[in-house]
């Protein structure tokens, strides 16, 4: 198995005392579907930023494809960032007045994919997520499930090593909630490695490993029934 | 392993179309965020454009009257009476390059409409004595009526300026009516023709003219003229205008003053028409006034982006990335003013040129230091907002969505 991430000893400590993390360890490898999960305030979303290396612990380190995220300065940071993890989040994070596939088109922008190949690969990921007929789409004529589709697109389009989701369904209904579980399912059958956080416990339920984090520590991390 | 920390450059296009994402998405607030710029660039042009259009023109009508016309003059004070000697015309008239020569003399005498007038005020006009040949030297034309005679009838003639004509309350000379008459000193003279205004001698504009001989039988002349003019060849005029003051007074050189009318009829033209500091100053404000407007707006951007900010991140793109994407927003909305200002410049100059008869010159480099002076706006109201967003704390930018 290839390691793609790994979190050794991490806390973040903030100003003022609040301890967000303690000294958290977490391995993920390749091929991996993780669910995150704790109750809001559990620190949950601050592992994900250090995982994602939006955010740098206070003690620890991470290590992202063998680099030590400490050890790189913003451009390098930001270049491994742009190849190697891709990002959902709650709120889609769509930029208004962006078609569809010009949205999918900025996740390759910034890691370096040549300009001419880009639309056509956006296309490609749209069609992966179901979306090939909304390609010229602005986001205002999409509903909630099928913006989050693009984002998803938007995450996957340039192959990342870690696609890491925060909250995915917090913002849709229950059947556009399904419907986006049921595509992390199958990108993941299709071979991505993925990271969900969440403060459903039925979500994380249904998925092969699942990390509970309460207090800024790791309570359990068991690996269950492949379900496929 | 190390492509995977390589930093990315962006190239232009990308640049480009980043920058412009802003405004393609928030037309209205580009709009009008330019609009500043532009009012101060559109000012800056018409100041800078319309003296020049001016200027063009005076150069025009200049050169359409002729800068190869000398004047020559006593030097001093008129109450000394000091005329020039008899013989002068003869001699410059012999100086190689001159192609004509002619001279007007002031008689001291005054002009009145009739002899109901008080015999002192002589409306503030001249009597001259004038040569034949004024007309072809001065190469000026007659608004009504013809020039002196050289054979006189039985009533002495005149011709007068246009401002004496309209002094002395004579609008045209009648074609088909007997002509109207004036009282120089004590004699009546008949008014045979009015002159075109002579631009370059404002001081024929003021006069009364009088025949030659006519002066010299009937005024009392002595015949000693008080002002030359005469045309030389254009590529000899310095040369000619340096033999001047001892040809025309061999005895006292220093007390004759040659002057080139064109060139004080240019200055004097050049410093009425000189849009005053002023006007730059204010376009200055308005360019101002326009940086800082695109600075707010560029302020606002970052806060009201702080999500896109925060995913670009994510992303992948590093701080001078964001940096770059602002400022490039900042200059393109500059340059967008500057654009539209430019055209509004110079179709107001057009415009003011078209009205006035002016032709229209829009100095290229006022154009470019204008563009350029917008460019520069642009990146100085670009930076505060540009260092903001890069320094946006990813996490944080995105939570605040």
């Amino acid at each position: 198995m290839t390691r793609v991430l790994s979190v050794r000893d991490a806390s973040k400590h903030y100003p003022g005392g609040v301890t967000a993390l303690d000294r958290v360890s977490l391995d993920i490898d390749a091929g991996e579907l993780v669910a995150i999960v704790g109750p809001s305030g559990s620190g949950k979303s601050t592992l994900l930023s250090i995982m994602g290396t939006l955010d740098r612990p206070t003690s620890g380190t991470v290590e992202l494809a063998g680099h030590d995220v400490a050890a790189l300065s913003d451009r390098r940071l930001s270049a491994l960032r742009g190849r190697w993890l891709g990002f959902v989040f709650q709120q889609f994070h769509l930029t208004d007045g962006l078609s569809a596939v010009e949205n999918v088109s900025t996740g390759l922008l910034y890691a370096g994919v040549p300009r001419r190949e880009r639309r056509a690969k956006a296309v490609a990921a749209l069609e992966r997520v179901g979306l090939g007929h909304r390609i010229t789409h602005l986001p205002h004529q999409l509903s909630g499930g099928e913006k989050q589709r693009v984002a998803i697109a938007r995450a996957i389009v340039n192959e990342p090593a870690l696609l890491l989701a925060d909250e995915p369904t917090g913002a849709l209904d229950t059947a556009n909630g399904r419907a986006v579980l049921d595509l992390f399912h199958r990108l993941h059958a299709e071979g991505s490695t993925i990271a969900l956080i969440t403060h459903d416990r039925d979500i994380a339920a249904q998925l092969p490993r699942k990390v509970e984090v309460r207090d800024g520590k790791i309570v359990s991390d068991r690996t269950g029934v492949q379900v496929r | 392993m190390n492509d995977d920390v390589k930093p990315v450059r962006l190239a232009l296009p990308d640049v480009l179309s980043l920058g412009t994402i802003g405004l393609r998405t928030r037309r209205m607030r580009a709009v009008l965020s330019a609009l500043g710029i532009a009012v101060g660039i559109a000012t800056m042009v018409a100041v800078t454009a319309i003296p020049e259009s001016n200027e063009r023109a005076l150069m025009n009508e200049l050169a359409a009257l002729g800068p190869n016309l000398l004047q020559v003059n006593a030097a001093d004070n008129p109450e000394q009476d000091f005329g020039l000697p008899a013989e002068s015309v003869d001699m410059v008239s012999r100086i190689g390059p001159v192609t004509s020569v002619t001279a007007v003399a002031n008689t001291h005498t005054v002009v009145r409409r009739s002899d109901l007038t008080d015999p002192r005020d002589g409306s503030g006009l001249a009597v001259l004595a004038s040569r034949p040949d004024l007309l072809e030297t001065l190469e000026s034309t007659m608004y009504s009526g013809h020039f002196l005679d050289r054979a006189g009838g039985a009533v002495p003639t005149v011709v007068l300026g246009s401002v004496a004509a309209s002094r002395l309350g004579i609008p045209s000379v009648p074609s088909d009516a007997p002509p109207p008459q004036i009282l120089i000193g004590k004699s009546w003279f008949a008014v045979v023709g009015i002159l075109a205004t002579t631009p370059l001698s404002p001081e024929i504009d003021r006069s009364v003219l009088v025949g030659w001989e006519a002066a010299q039988t009937s005024l009392g002349f002595d015949g000693r003229p008080t002002v030359i003019y005469l045309r030389a060849r254009e590529s000899a005029i310095e040369s000619v205008r340096a033999v001047l003051p001892a040809t025309v007074h061999p005895q006292e050189p220093s007390r004759v003053r040659v002057t080139l009318p064109s060139d004080a009829l240019f200055a004097k033209r050049a410093t009425e028409q000189t849009f005053s500091v002023l006007f730059v100053g204010l376009a200055m404000v308005a360019l101002l006034v326009g940086g800082i407007g695109v600075a707010n707006t560029m302020v606002i951007s970052v806060l009201e982006r702080r999500s896109e900010i925060g995913l670009r991140r994510a992303l992948g793109a590093n701080r001078g990335q964001i940096r770059i994407q602002f400022l490039t927003e900042s200059v393109a909305l500059s340059a967008l003013g500057g654009g539209a200002g430019t055209a509004i410049g110079v179709a107001g100059t057009a415009v003011y040129a078209i009205a006035n008869d002016l032709p229209v010159v829009v100095p290229a480099l006022a154009v470019a230091g204008s563009l350029g002076g917008a460019l520069v706006v642009g990146v100085i109201a670009g930076v505060y907002p540009s260092i903001r967003a890069a320094r946006l704390q990813p996490t944080v930018a995105l939570a605040s969505a």
